[in-house]
């Protein structure tokens, strides 16, 4: 029995250089599907690198109670002084809590791609924020002076929005502000923001002394509940609090559903279309095979090596297909930068494209399984067609 | 005509392939559809956008509301007809999630402005405008939580804060519907003054509005208009941008920005991919009876009866699964409407669209068959009978 398996496939597999064309076909069909379910889901996958890259777990994110993100959020200059006293906040050498009270704002500012406005997210931070948020460097220029109408922009953002160049003046309003250093925060989304003094920024937006978020460092990685409990408890303060990579998660789900909805769709749709496809093609080259494959049968090979080898066939043309896509879809994707607008902060974000190993693989078990299905039916039709018959066939 | 048995004989030779084309074909127009809703959902239905309305907001950001005292203003300009103001409340039913577009407005200039786009019966409109806490909501977030009129509901803003922390209590007194196609019917729509009432005094929010909509008698002198309503609030510290509302809506939709394109790029070459496949087949089921043909050629079928019988066989398979795809990805679109429920408001099938599906369905029947077609037609009779 495997002997003949053996025998029957590696015809098929030698004999696929004779029907180029329509095993191209095949091929390329699935090519196709896989190359749209990468790309599709390569976004899905680039916004989610981007968020963690951003959530610090040791880091916690506080907002006003009933707020989902820091855009609606809002903190009094008193209950920020609150917070910063909390028990479970790290403190550094001298005694000062690593917090940092933020306020975050959104400006007109045109975009490269479309020339077209767009929000661009504008932070204010205290001199604390270069402490909590650790990871940021200044990779070009230098970091802004507080008290002056200076601001840096992060990597991502230089490169998605027009006129973000070290020395360059940015009239926003009544206020022209210099833009005095590029910096690089290990992929988060805070590369694609500007940030100044919030003591600039708060009579700039009329915002008195009040601030939006608060980002505080832990003084261990288990003092999180006893932080939490102490700012929900007391009666001075509506604050929520939560871990920076639970609020990350959070902060793109509007996006990630409409990516993952449309994208589901899009993969199903184009799935079954191609296992037809694979179907087709199949069945042609069964078709054009008739008499061989009933030669073999009258020769004694039984009918289940004919139809594990029309299957092997399929199944190989489709990995080949789905290498393609693959190869395709990273060669044409992964790391792509582009910027979209966030719902949930109401201001553009900029992530890459990630095409992951394990993306790669899922697609690459896709192919496959559209192969086998699309195999089967010809298949079986190809083991049951009558031996007389399929020998008269032209 | 009287060949047509002919041609049904020769599709049903192979009903097995015969279907699979089909059904490939058929997959292929119902991406189509989706393909289409997806580029009007990422258009954020610009098309819809008056080009005689002009909006007017803070020149920084939409997060700066403007004075209320720009309403007279701007309404003293030449050319201006009418005008109203919103204010962004962001609101959202029970749980942060259940979030849908919800905007403070003064209710008669508002609907008086947008009476196309919201469709309401008269003694639902008049309750609207004398009642403080009303609300209007629209037909598919009414019927997503079962509002009913009448009803009165809590809606919590994800900007604005009750004094108490509690909700706001809006009775609803209309539910709006909208003739025109695409239409957001997912808003709801409340009194400012009810909003303003909870606004300290002295947080400097009060009576400042996020955007003014007005509407002028000559569409082609809005850049004109607008010009000088931004001049007239120039160097103040709210300087005004305005532009028609078409302009913002298309503004809105780049900053989504490449990945409605780059979806949609992907998805067209999804179906050119399968219509590939598909075409091949519809070919290779031709070219393999050249022979045929040929005999047909030597019973005195004329070249161009051929043709016209080749061409009917591959039109008939595109246009069975072409057509059932478009017309089943039209239907379902329709009634099913947005996937995501509510983050993509404007999701249909254009009518314009399915024009165009309909032309690439006969496009691919005319292309499969014509290729194998003229290779037959140019064969010598004895050639072709002596392949095999």
């Amino acid at each position: 029995m495997f002997s003949q398996i053996i025998a029957v496939t590696g015809v098929n597999l030698r004999s696929i250089r004779a029907r180029l064309g329509s095993s191209s076909v095949a091929v390329i069909g699935i090519a196709g599907v896989v190359l749209v379910f990468v790309a599709v889901l390569s976004i899905a996958e680039g916004v989610a690198a981007t968020m963690k890259a951003s959530g610090d777990p040791d880091t916690v994110m506080i907002l006003r109670a009933g707020s989902d993100t820091e855009m609606t959020s809002g903190l009094a200059g008193d209950s920020v002084r609150i917070i910063q006293d909390a028990p479970g906040v790290a403190r550094d050498g001298t005694g000062t809590p690593l917090t940092s009270p933020e306020l975050f704002v959104v400006v007109d500012h045109p975009l490269k791609r479309s020339g077209s406005a767009a929000n661009v997210p504008l932070r204010g931070v205290t001199p604390e924020a270069f402490k909590v948020h650790d990871k940021l460097r200044i990779v070009e220029g230098r970091n802004f002076e507080f008290g002056k109408n200076e601001v840096i922009a992060g990597k991502a953002a230089q490169r998605q929005f027009v006129g973000l160049d070290v020395g360059t003046p940015l009239k926003w309003g009544q206020n022209t502000w210099t833009l005095v250093g590029i910096f690089d925060d290990g992929g988060s989304v805070a590369e694609s923001e500007i940030w100044c003094d919030v003591k600039v920024l708060q009579p700039a937006y009329r915002r008195g002394n009040s601030y939006q978020s608060v980002y505080a460092k832990l003084a261990s990685a288990d003092s999180y509940q006893q932080l939490k409990d102490s700012l929900t408890s007391n009666p001075q303060l509506t604050v929520s609090a939560m871990r920076a990579p639970e609020y990350y998660a959070s902060q793109t789900e509007t996006l990630q559903t409409i990516i993952k909805t449309i994208g589901g769709i899009i993969a199903v749709l184009m799935g079954v279309g191609a296992i037809f496809g694979a179907v087709i093609t199949m069945y042609t080259a069964v078709a054009s095979r008739t008499r061989e494959i009933a030669t073999l049968r009258a020769l004694g090979f039984g009918s289940f090596p004919v139809v594990v080898s029309v299957i092997v066939e399929a199944s190989c043309l489709a990995v080949i297909g789905g290498l393609i896509g693959g190869l395709v879809a990273y060669a044409a994707f992964n790391g792509y930068e582009t910027a979209t607008m966030n719902f949930q902060s109401f201001s553009q974000m900029a992530f890459r494209f990630a095409v992951t190993p394990q993306l790669l693989g899922t697609a690459l078990f896709y192919a496959l399984l559209m192969g086998i299905l699309g195999g089967l039916l010809p298949a079986i039709r190809a083991a049951r067609l009558p031996v007389v018959t399929a020998l008269r066939e032209l | 005509m009287k060949f047509l048995y002919l041609v049904w004989r020769n599709l049903m030779r192979r009903k097995f392939r015969t279907a699979f084309t089909i059904g490939a074909i058929f997959f292929a127009f119902l991406l189509f559809g989706v393909l289409m809703a997806i580029r009007m959902a990422f258009s954020m239905g610009v098309d819809m956008a008056g080009q005689g309305r002009l909006m007017v907001m803070d020149k920084v950001s939409i997060i700066n509301p403007l004075p209320a005292a720009y309403e007279n203003q701007i309404r003293a300009v030449g050319g201006v007809t009418d005008i109203t103001h919103a204010n962004w409340f962001g609101g959202y039913y029970q749980e942060v999630r259940n979030q849908f577009a919800t905007f403070a407005v003064d209710p008669e200039s508002w609907l008086r402005i947008y009476n196309r786009e919201y469709d309401l019966p008269d003694d639902q409109k008049k309750a609207f405008f004398a009642d403080r806490t009303g609300a209007i909501v629209g037909s598919d977030t009414a019927r997503k939580y079962g509002f009913k009129v009448g009803q009165r509901v809590p809606i919590n803003g994800t900007i604005y804060r009750r004094p108490d922390g509690g909700p706001w209590e809006f009775t609803i007194d209309g539910i709006y519907d909208s003739k025109l196609k695409g239409a957001d019917k997912t808003q709801l729509v409340f009194n400012y003054q009810f909003l303003r009432e909870t606004i300290p005094e002295q947080s400097g929010f009060r009576d400042r509005y996020n955007w003014y909509v007005f509407t002028i008698a000559d569409p082609d002198r809005a850049p004109a208009i607008a010009e000088k309503v931004d001049s007239l609030f120039a160097n103040s510290p709210s300087e005004t941008k305005t532009n028609t509302e078409k302009a913002f809506v298309s503004d809105w939709a780049k900053q989504v920005g490449d990945i409605g394109k780059i979806m949609m790029w992907i998805v067209a070459m999804a179906m050119f991919t399968i219509l590939l496949v598909a075409g091949n087949t519809m070919a290779q089921a031709i070219r393999e009876r050249t022979n045929e043909l040929a005999v047909l050629k030597t019973l005195g079928f004329t070249e161009r009866r051929i043709l016209w019988m080749v061409l009917a066989e591959s039109t008939m398979i595109a246009v069975v699964g072409g057509g059932i795809g478009l017309a089943l990805s039209y239907t379902i679109i329709t009634l099913t409407g947005d996937p995501t429920h509510g983050m993509l408001p404007v999701f249909y099938f254009p009518g314009p669209a399915v024009l165009m599906g309909i032309g690439l369905v006969l496009l691919l029947g005319l292309a499969a068959g014509c290729l194998p077609a003229w290779q037959a037609s140019r064969l010598r009779i004895v050639d072709a009978l002596r392949r095999n």
